[in-house]
């Protein structure tokens, strides 16, 4: 197994690259071109949060191969930042809902692109997002 | 300035959008494009996306944004090319891209303006 990635979050450039490390190693762990899109797409989604949300926009994207307990691989990103935190996160999840100036679809759009989310959220203190996909 | 170049062919204004740009170059490529719109009047604008390997939400709004600018100053606006992938990742994002006429080529798109034809769309959940 690779070595985690790590991509550091400064600014709206940063996206771009986080993006395609994510396509990176989702195609050398063998996801197909449809899924290929589907976690780039996520990660996207995920960094251009931070630099719209964090209070500095700043943070940092972890990416890297996983297995499960049955040896089943697959993807995982980790996206953190040391923002204001999100109040309600059901809330956030909500299509439609955004407290910035996206569309909102973010969350609940990445959602439906990978097959696990969680989040860790601390109000003042940051956001850490979590997805996964499994290679079927 | 912009480095997706946009280049006249009779009232058509064709661009080539690269694998993977910045949120900036999107922006600055929708200012370009608005511009060139003013000053040739061009009645149609095809943008190909073929190259394109992620469109994410930002994109996706924007290239929506540019068909409607465009209508706004009188022109029609086809993506062309888009990948299946690229277009599955957008429905299940939630983004529809509707009132963005689409076609499965360039080729298909220019014939498309030439017509006037109102084309497929890609559609798809909210937005």
């Amino acid at each position: 197994m690779e070595p985690e990635s790590r991509i550091p979050i400064l600014g709206e450039m940063d996206i771009v690259p986080a993006r395609q490390r994510a396509r990176d190693i989702a195609a050398r762990i063998g996801f197909g071109a449809m899924d290929q899109s589907r976690i780039t797409t996520a990660v996207s989604e995920l960094a251009r949060n931070v630099v719209r949300y964090a209070t500095d926009g700043r943070g940092e994207v972890t990416v890297r191969e996983i297995a499960s307990l049955n040896g089943q691989r697959g993807i995982e990103a980790v996206v953190k930042d040391s923002g204001p935190g999100i109040p309600d996160i059901e809330l956030a999840f909500r299509q439609g809902f955004s407290s910035g100036k996206g569309l909102g679809l973010g969350l609940s759009g990445t959602k439906r692109l990978m097959d696990e989310m969680s989040i860790d959220s601390q109000l003042g203190a940051g956001t850490t997002v979590r997805v996964r996909k499994w290679l079927r | 300035m912009t480095d997706i170049p946009i280049v006249k062919v009779g009232g058509t204004l064709i661009a080539v959008v690269r694998e993977d740009i910045t949120d900036q170059d999107a922006l600055q490529f929708q200012q370009a494009l608005n511009s060139q719109l003013e000053r040739f009047g061009a009645t149609g604008v095809l943008i190909d996306v073929t190259l394109v390997a992620t469109i994410d939400s930002f994109l996706g709004r924007l290239l929506h944004e540019i068909a409607v600018g465009a209508r706004l100053l009188g022109a029609q606006t086809v993506v062309a090319g888009m990948q299946p992938s690229v277009a599955m990742t957008l429905v299940e994002l939630g983004l529809g891209l509707e009132g963005v006429r689409t076609a499965l080529t360039a080729e298909k798109g220019l014939a498309m303006l030439r017509r006037g034809e109102s084309g497929r769309q890609v559609t798809g959940r909210g937005a």
